[in-house]
C-alpha cells in the first residue's frame, strides 16, 4: 500500500522536527495538557481502559464517523502524560481523515519528528501502539460500511 | 511494633520532605519513567534527572562516566555533602535506579522518598511547575563501586557457581510470552525467556499497592526467603534494562540488610541478545 501522511499530521511532524532537544519534550507537554476529556456518551463505556503489562499505559480509544472522516476519542491516565501527549497529537493529526488515509500512515512516521533524540525506544513504542489502535478502528469502520 | 528496616536511614517519608523543603543541605531529585511528569508538576525546589537524556551515555551503551556524573551533580547544585533525596513515578522505579547510580559513584548520602509521587499526591502535598536553578558546585565523584553492579561476565560466573539470580520482571516477561503480544513491538531482545535457574519475584511485590510505599520487613522477608533468596547468599538481580532490578537491589540491600547484592543493569536487553548465552523458558 502507498504510504502518505495527511496534511494536519504532516504539520505536527514538521513542528517537532524544527524543535531541538528539550523543546521537543516541551511541545509534547503542551499536547499532553490539551487532550480533551472523553465526550459524555463514552464516559460509561464498559470496555474502557485496556489493561496492559507493566511499562505500558492503559489507553482507551474510540472512533466515530463524521462526514466521511473519523473523529477519535481518547482516555489516558493523568499519570502518563507522555502517552497523553501522543494521543493528543495523533488526534489533532488524524481527526477528519478517512479510514483509507489513516491506513496509509507509515508505521514509523514518528522518526521524522526526531523524538528518538529525547526518548528511548521503549517510550517510542507508545506512539506506534496508538497508531496501530487507530488503524484497527479504521479497518473496523471500513468493514462496517 | 513491627521490625525496623535494616537501614531505615536510606528512607525519608513524604511528611519529612514537606517539612524540610527549604533545607539547603538537601537536594530533592525527581526521576520518572514518564519523562513529562516533572514538567507538569513536581515537588517545589526539586530538580529532574531523566533515565534516557541525563543518566545514560549518548554514545556507548552504558550509563554516565565519572566525569559526566561530576558535571551532572555540579549542574544540579549537588555538592559532596548534599543529601540527595530521590522520588518518582511507578513506585519509585527510576528513582531507585538514580540512587543506585549515585551510590555507584560514591554518593552515599542518597535516600528514597517512600511512596514517591503517588504518596505525595495522595496526601495532597503541593506540586509546582517552577523550575529552580542552583549555583554550580564543585563535585568530586569516587571511583566506581563495582560491588553493586554485575556485568555479563559476572552473570556467567554466577551461573557456573550456581549462585542465585532474581528475575524481577512480570511473569509473562519471565516466561518469554510477552515478546509475542500483538501491536507492542518489544524493542531490545531477540529472544524471550530468562537466565537459567533464575527465580521470578516481580519487583512490584515489594511495594504496597495503595500508596506505593515499601512493604514491611516481615512481608519482605517471607517474600524473598520463601524463594531461597536469603541473606547469606551472593545475589544478582536483573530485569529488562536494570531499573526495576535496582528497586529489588535496594529492598534486599537496605531494607533487609543483605550484604551481597548486585544489579545486572545489562539485564534482558543484553542477555536476550547475546549469542550463545543459555536461556530457559
Amino acid at each position: 500500500m502507498d504510504s502518505a501522511i495527511p496534511k494536519a499530521l504532516k504539520e505536527i511532524i514538521d513542528d517537532f522536527s524544527w524543535c531541538e532537544g528539550q523543546e521537543k519534550l516541551e511541545l509534547l507537554v503542551q499536547y499532553a495538557e490539551s487532550l480533551p476529556p472523553l465526550p459524555e456518551w463514552l464516559q460509561d463505556d464498559q470496555s474502557k481502559l485496556v489493561k496492559v503489562e507493566e511499562c505500558m499505559t492503559p489507553v482507551f480509544v474510540q472512533a466515530e464517523r463524521q462526514d466521511g472522516g473519523l473523529i477519535f476519542h481518547f482516555e489516558v491516565p493523568a499519570e502518563s502524560p507522555l502517552v497523553r501527549g501522543y494521543a493528543a497529537l495523533m488526534k489533532q493529526g488524524l481527526d477528519h481523515a478517512t479510514p483509507e488515509e489513516i491506513l496509509k500512515v507509515p508505521g514509523d512516521f514518528f522518526y521524522s519528528m526526531g523524538l528518538q533524540q529525547v526518548l528511548s525506544h521503549q517510550r517510542l513504542n507508545g506512539i506506534a501502539a496508538i497508531l496501530a489502535h487507530m488503524k484497527q478502528l479504521a479497518v473496523k469502520e471500513m468493514a462496517s460500511k | 511494633m513491627s521490625i525496623p528496616y535494616a537501614h531505615p536511614e536510606l528512607l525519608v517519608e513524604t511528611d519529612w520532605v514537606f517539612n524540610n523543603l527549604n533545607d539547603p543541605g538537601i537536594r530533592i531529585i525527581e526521576s520518572d519513567e514518564d519523562p513529562l511528569l516533572y514538567d507538569l508538576g513536581h515537588i517545589p525546589g526539586s530538580v529532574k534527572v531523566d533515565w534516557f537524556t541525563t543518566l545514560q551515555d549518548p554514545l556507548r551503551r552504558d550509563f554516565l562516566g565519572k566525569a559526566e556524573f561530576e558535571k551532572l551533580c555540579s549542574s544540579l547544585g549537588i555538592s559532596n555533602d548534599t543529601t540527595a533525596i530521590f522520588y518518582g513515578d511507578k513506585s519509585n522505579w527510576f528513582a531507585v535506579y538514580a540512587l543506585w547510580l549515585f551510590q555507584y559513584y560514591g554518593h552515599m548520602k542518597s535516600k528514597i522518598m517512600n511512596g514517591g509521587r503517588a504518596k505525595w499526591d495522595l496526601e495532597k502535598h503541593p506540586w509546582t511547575k517552577e523550575v529552580p536553578h542552583y549555583s554550580a558546585t564543585k563535585y568530586t565523584a569516587r571511583e566506581p563501586d563495582h560491588s553493586i553492579r554485575a556485568l555479563r561476565e559476572d552473570v556467567f560466573t554466577q551461573l557456573k557457581q550456581s549462585k542465585p539470580l532474581v528475575d524481577v520482571r512480570s511473569p509473562k516477561e519471565f516466561s518469554g510470552e510477552l515478546l509475542h503480544m500483538p501491536n507492542y513491538p518489544q524493542e531490545g531482545a531477540q529472544r524471550g525467556g530468562h537466565i537459567p535457574g533464575a527465580v521470578n519475584i516481580p519487583w512490584s511485590q515489594a511495594v504496597n499497592e495503595t500508596d506505593s510505599t515499601f512493604k514491611s520487613v516481615d512481608e519482605l522477608k517471607s517474600l524473598y526467603e520463601s524463594r531461597g533468596i536469603t541473606p547469606n547468599k551472593e545475589i544478582i538481580a536483573y530485569c529488562r534494562i536494570g531499573e526495576r532490578s535496582s528497586h529489588t537491589w535496594f529492598v534486599l540491600k537496605y531494607l533487609l540488610g543483605y550484604p551481597n547484592v548486585r544489579n545486572y543493569d545489562g539485564s534482558w536487553t543484553e542477555w536476550g541478545n547475546l549469542v550463545n548465552a543459555p536461556i530457559e523458558k
